[in-house]
């Protein structure tokens, strides 16, 4: 092969490698929380746990693992799964995970689900209801401050890569892509408020908007309905994509739930 | 900081003008809001004909919030809670929402401490006033302009 | 509907010190100004009244009107004169009521 042959192969095998470099991904050490993009005030209630009004959830969601499943199998999550703060620790730094069952990855809302329908032998939760907001935010809570812990395995990594790819498309009457503000413009300023590096490691959050707690797929719907795309519906794969994409994006950050943001 | 008084008028006008030339003006289905002269009418049913005068009284607000569902405040009042030299109530009242008043708390010398922090909802940039009544009759208040942006993005109502 | 409550007291504090009790309540807080998907608006339903006891005795009352932010929050000191029970009771339109306590002690 002759040295220019071999230069460009070179360059060529570089470029394809890091097929996100094009987008202008946020370099890993400069990575920061959308904590850092709230005012002081929203920190500080954030950081006070009487203050936190996710904190009220988290201790609606205790009640209902306290609670009998009200399926066939009249067993609470504790039944099976004891004291949340040992046996769920470090779950939800780890979510969205593989599901074996679904042959794909599932969301922390949807793994529980699976619990309630197999194990609980109970209805599923409806998406955005209060129960299954409460019940989340209560086992994410448990993983508050380790670090985000999504890795890429060879499973995971095709639906990570669908993830980027959703990431980096622009959509919507409007035509922006996630990338265009949350890689390239974070820490500018979009009609007063400054825009966050869209890191979700506080999820389910309360957010002042809603006035209530709500999950990150609420969070991206009503982005995509922004820029006045259709938002994908709830459960969709896509948006599970998303939010393995994100929380892979996030990896080592530490997590905030329930995290308060504007 | 200067009081920014904008006549009804003036603003409607300028409303007006913005959406007959096209530009993107939001709807929005907003009850009558409250008028300055509503808000002395709530001052009065609070403290009566006392005179307020101007000092004592420290309202914290950001000059600049977040959203305007959950603006953190906080009122603190210089005074030594004594029996014979307290606080009795403090009263916060606003131009711009639908209702000119805010909060009202009564307090006594107990409290140690002539201070609250709260958490109040805003419609619009405006003023905000904080009067406290001393236990000796005297009114006194501080005045706080607040400008309320929304949250970038349109939101649609939860699903 | 009033729901859950989170309070926080001192366990406890020397006689005389001046105590800061916070007090966060679950609840909406409907204005009565947000229209509905129907088109109408939805009906006002906010908690009004907000009474801190003391062993018994009222420290703290606030009256919250509907510009108070969803889930309110107040935080507001007292003097810690002697050991016993704070008590929080929030008051809604329709006469609902919701009390929490917490145990002080003081040296």
């Amino acid at each position: 092969m002759s040295r220019l042959t071999a230069l460009s192969a070179s360059l060529l095998t570089a470029l394809l490698a890091t097929s996100g470099a094009l987008a202008a991904e946020i370099p890993l050490d400069q990575r920061r929380s959308n904590n850092d993009f709230v005012s002081a005030d929203t920190r500080a209630m954030q950081s006070d746990d009487t203050a936190n009004p996710g904190m009220l959830a988290v201790l609606d969601g205790e009640a209902i693992w306290n609670a009998k499943g009200g399926g066939q199998s009249s067993k609470s999550c504790a039944d099976c799964h004891g004291d949340a703060a040992v046996s769920m620790k470090g779950v939800a730094a780890r979510y969205p995970a593989f599901s074996a069952v679904l042959n794909r990855p599932v969301d922390l809302e949807q793994r529980i689900n699976l619990s309630r329908t197999s194990d609980q032998k109970a209805e599923a939760f409806a998406f955005e209801s209060k129960e299954l907001l409460a019940l989340t935010v209560y086992v994410a809570h448990q993983s508050r401050g380790m670090p985000d812990a999504v890795e890429e395995t060879a499973q995971t990594k095709p639906f990570i890569e669908a993830g980027r790819t959703l990431f980096e498309r622009r959509e919507g009457q409007l035509n922006l892509s996630c990338a265009q503000c949350h890689d390239e413009n974070w820490g500018k300023k979009l009609s007063g408020s400054i825009i966050p590096q869209a890191e979700p490691t506080g999820y389910p959050i309360y957010r002042l908007e809603w006035q209530e707690v709500g999950s990150l797929q609420r969070r991206l719907r009503e982005c995509m309905y922004a820029v006045r795309a259709q938002p994908f519906d709830y459960g969709a794969p896509e948006l599970v994509d998303l939010e393995l994409y994100l929380m892979w994006r996030a990896r080592g950050l530490p997590m905030e739930t329930p995290a308060v943001r504007p | 900081m200067a009081r920014y008084n904008p006549s009804r008028r003036s603003v409607l006008q300028t409303a007006g003008a913005l959406a007959g030339a096209g530009t993107f003006a939001r709807i929005s289905l907003r009850p009558a809001l409250a008028t300055p002269e509503m808000m002395q009418d709530a001052v009065r049913a609070a403290i009566g004909e006392a005179q307020v005068q101007k000092g004592k009284v420290k309202l914290d607000l950001p000059p600049l919030v977040e959203n305007g569902n959950s603006v953190p405040c906080t009122v603190t009042v210089d005074s030594p809670m004594t029996a014979n030299d307290h606080v009795k109530a403090i009263h916060i009242f606003n131009e711009k929402n639908p209702q000119p008043n805010v909060i009202s708390v009564k307090l006594g010398p107990r409290a140690g401490k002539a201070s609250f922090s709260t958490r109040i909802r805003l419609a619009d940039t405006q003023n905000i006033t904080a009067i406290a009544e001393m236990s000796d009759g005297s009114c006194w208040s501080d005045e706080v302009f607040v400008i309320v942006t929304l949250a970038a993005c349109v939101e649609e109502p939860k699903p | 509907m009033i729901g859950r409550a989170l309070t926080h007291v001192p366990a406890s504090a020397k006689r005389g010190d001046i105590i800061e009790i916070k007090a966060l309540i679950s609840h909406i807080m409907e204005t009565g100004y947000r229209v509905g998907i129907t088109g109408q608006p939805i009906p006002r339903d906010i908690i009004e009244d907000f009474v801190c006891t003391y062993n018994g005795e009222e420290i703290f009352r606030a009256k919250f009107y509907p510009a108070i932010a969803a889930n309110p929050f107040m935080s507001f000191f007292t003097v810690a004169t002697e050991s016993g029970t704070i008590a929080f009771s929030w008051t809604d339109q329709h006469g609902a009521t919701q009390v929490q306590t917490a145990a002080i002690t003081v040296e």
